[in-house]
């Protein structure tokens, strides 16, 4: 057990030697969270849209005042003729134009029938949708107060709940994906290249003469990145909860236990990447390119699975963190119990079961 | 002295035919199966209607919402508490409740609330599914409104209206790809030139070939030039085949000119490229040189707009975003790519790149040491 002991400090220090490991380990987590919190949203605002008013009339001055007033758009310099709307796309001033044509007041107030144009920039398709129903909100907003005021004969009133997220907290629909990807990031990459280079340097022949046993080298390998792995998931949680407003709904000790299974998946991965490369360039382009790259698009963290070819959806059935993905919602956010998940849960198990199986079949005490 | 650099570097870069298949390979595959899988559109909501009126209107409302394409019907008969359990069980995305006494409402009262509930921890697909679904109520109000009125109170006047007419332009039928195919040809680039340069100096400095390069008289900015030349080649030929899968398999072709592009690929390649070089002459080891560069890219690729618009970010996002070089080169070639801008039309961003190009290698040329 010292023995063991002493083993898991050798690893820790080869960790904390390098500052540049530890900018990996710790300061993507953090920089992700801030990011992903404050910096990005998928909501669209600060719309940039620039108006052609042939009209100058009161009924399109106030249909302007109105947009004006939505805190959507960002208001550009009006232009003067049609020409110059695509000037403007082109240089990329601007994401949408509104036309009024010449007589849109006078006809709005004699015939009761007026037109007006809308152009979007279509090289951001959703940008594109989401602004044209906003401005057709707007404008048939502005419509409706024309009728003085009466509302319409039949209306059927939504009233909306956000389930699980009533304040509409952006921050919840990616903190389990960027926990899935740290854990990937720490305990397969870290693990898988800490092995290797014992072997390209040289010193995994001296840790394999030893009278220690080749099972408790493992260990010894495996658990100094479980730890941090799990210092690293508690720091995002401290970080959701005080920085995001995040609210845990789950039981906290469900989702240590979840995590730790999901952890143990992602050592297992990194052990078996670590036994069939032989170098640490292969062993990280395998672990970062070959695994990072399937778990940001195919656990329907960033896209959705749902609209994506049967082929890549077969294939992530495969992925483990598809399923933390769906247990740590489930447990962190909705706050169910286990009875919710246990097939998750059994699937993962399954899958470290058998990745540590092949791992340590894999594994070889003698080097060449 | 620069010439047999770069004649030593080009033979490296041949020799090692797993990494020259790897850097041609790996952005052909990725660029053919990245915009199959990279898709926001939402289609398929799961709507659990619950319905506790089972009236005409309720059925007309449950054929409007199952026809419109956009929604999968999962239950109809339910009770509110079995809706529940789908959205627990992430079958349902959204509830619709209609309750009891609906159609009675409507008709004589002209109003009547219906309970909507989201599953908003999947905030793309419950926002935007709530959203088609509010138009699609909004839309059945309008032909309830037609309807009632025909049977019970006869043709009424003329409603004043505003025809809104829209076009969106560049891209018609507001198609992903066009948006995503050429953010992701960038990230590529962007990928493999960062990643290859940042371990290049720092593995001669592993094998120790370096202190032969430095035993040599030859310049600072020679030994730079001479790492930067080679890989901005092929930067330059990955480039094109990128072009060349966006134009053979998603039918893209620049609309703009080809020059201006190539133009930009050009100095967008020195600032990359001197980039990678700096991590290289930072680190000590290829590791180090992996997780930095990783590191940086990361926050780059998040930050660039090529996920999340940058305009919907708060002004200190902007302003970092407006300082990392990718930023600036997915907007041009999507501008020219897609909206065919003439060179006039998106000069400060090739300034902007120019300063990156300079600053970055100046940097590295600066921290290259020859003594230890």
């Amino acid at each position: 057990m010292k023995k063991l002991f002493a083993f898991i400090r050798k690893e820790f220090y080869h960790v904390f030697r390098d500052r540049r490991t530890l900018l990996i380990l710790f300061g993507l987590p953090v920089v992700q969270i801030i990011l992903f919190g404050f910096a990005l949203n998928s909501e669209v605002k600060n719309i940039s849209i620039t108006v052609l008013d042939h009209a100058h009339d009161n009924h399109s001055e106030q249909i302007i005042n109105k947009i004006r007033a939505s805190s959507y758009f960002i208001f550009k310099p009006a232009v003067g003729a049609y020409s110059d709307i695509e000037e403007q796309f082109k240089e990329g001033n601007i994401k949408c134009a509104l036309i009024f044509p010449a007589n849109f007041g006078e006809d709005l107030s004699r015939s009761g029938k007026a037109e007006v144009q809308i152009i979007a920039d279509g090289a951001d398709p959703n940008t594109a949708t989401i602004l044209i129903n906003y401005l057709n909100a707007i404008i048939a907003g502005y419509q409706q107060s024309l009728k003085s005021g009466a509302a319409p004969p039949y209306q059927i009133i939504p009233v909306v709940r956000q389930l699980y997220n009533e304040t509409q907290n952006g921050s919840l629909n990616f903190i389990p994906g960027v926990i899935a990807l740290i854990f990937m990031i720490v305990s397969t990459a870290l693990t898988s290249v800490s092995v290797v280079r014992e072997k390209e340097l040289g010193t995994m022949e001296i840790l394999l003469v030893s009278p220690f046993r080749p099972i408790m080298v493992l260990i010894a390998k495996t658990v100094p990145y479980l730890i941090l792995s799990l210092i690293n998931f508690i720091i995002i949680l401290i970080l959701s909860v005080f920085l995001l407003k995040v609210e845990i709904r789950g039981s906290l000790v469900l989702l240590f236990a979840e995590s730790i299974l999901f952890i143990i998946t992602c050592l297992s991965l990194g052990l078996l990447v670590s036994n069939v490369t032989n170098s640490q360039q292969t062993a990280m382009l395998f672990s970062m390119m070959g695994m990072m790259l399937p778990t940001l698009l195919l656990t329907g963290f960033l896209f959705p699975l749902e609209n994506m070819p049967w082929i890549f959806q077969a294939i992530s059935h495969v992925i483990p963190s598809r399923y933390y993905f769906i247990i740590i919602k489930a447990v962190m956010l909705k706050g169910l119990g286990f009875s919710y998940i246990w097939k998750e849960t059994l699937i993962l198990a399954g899958m470290s079961v058998f990745l540590l199986a092949v791992a340590l079949k894999n594994f070889k005490i003698r080097l060449s | 002295m620069l010439g047999f650099i770069l004649r030593k570097e080009f033979r490296q870069i041949f020799r090692d035919k797993t990494i020259l298949a790897m850097m041609f390979a790996v952005p052909v595959i990725q660029l053919i199966i990245f915009p199959l899988a990279a898709n926001f559109e939402v289609k398929n909501v799961n709507v659990a209607f619950v319905d506790y009126d089972r009236s005409t209107f309720s059925q007309r409302l449950l054929n409007k919402i199952a026809s419109s394409g956009y929604f999968r019907i999962v239950g109809n008969t339910i009770s509110y508490q079995d809706a529940q359990r789908l959205i627990e069980k992430n079958e349902a995305d959204i509830i619709l409740e209609i309750p009891n006494g609906f159609e009675r409402n409507l008709v004589r009262e002209g109003r009547q609330e219906v309970n909507m509930a989201m599953d908003a921890i999947n905030g793309t697909k419950s926002s935007i599914g709530g959203g088609y679904l509010m138009a699609v109520l909004a839309d059945f109000n309008r032909s309830l409104e037609v309807n009632v009125k025909n049977v019970h109170s006869g043709p009424s006047a003329p409603a004043a209206g505003i025809d809104i007419t829209y076009s969106i332009w560049f891209n018609p039928l507001a198609e992903y790809k066009y948006y995503m195919v050429p953010g992701i040809l960038v990230l590529l680039l962007t990928m493999i030139g960062g990643f290859i340069t940042a371990l290049n100096i720092v593995r001669e400095k592993e094998i120790g070939t370096i202190e032969q390069i430095n035993v040599t008289p030859i310049k600072k900015w020679e030994f730079i030039l001479g790492k930067l030349i080679p890989f901005w080649i092929v930067g330059m030929i990955v480039f094109t085949v990128g072009l060349i899968v966006m134009y053979l398999v998603y039918g893209i072709f620049p609309e703009g000119s080809l020059a201006t592009l190539y133009l930009f690929a050009a100095v967008y390649l020195v600032a990359l490229l001197g980039f990678g070089l700096l991590i290289s002459t930072f680190s000590n080891s290829q590791l180090q040189a992996m997780f930095v560069a990783f590191f940086f890219i990361m926050i780059f690729i998040l930050m660039s707009g090529f996920f999340t618009s940058i305009d919907s970010m708060p002004p200190w996002a902007r302003q970092i975003s407006n300082l990392t070089p990718v930023t600036h080169f997915i907007a041009v070639v999507r501008l020219i790519v897609l909206k065919g801008s003439s060179l006039s039309q998106v000069k400060t961003e090739l300034l902007y790149l120019g300063i990156f190009a300079v600053l970055l290698n100046g940097a590295a040329i600066l921290n290259y040491r020859k003594t230890s």
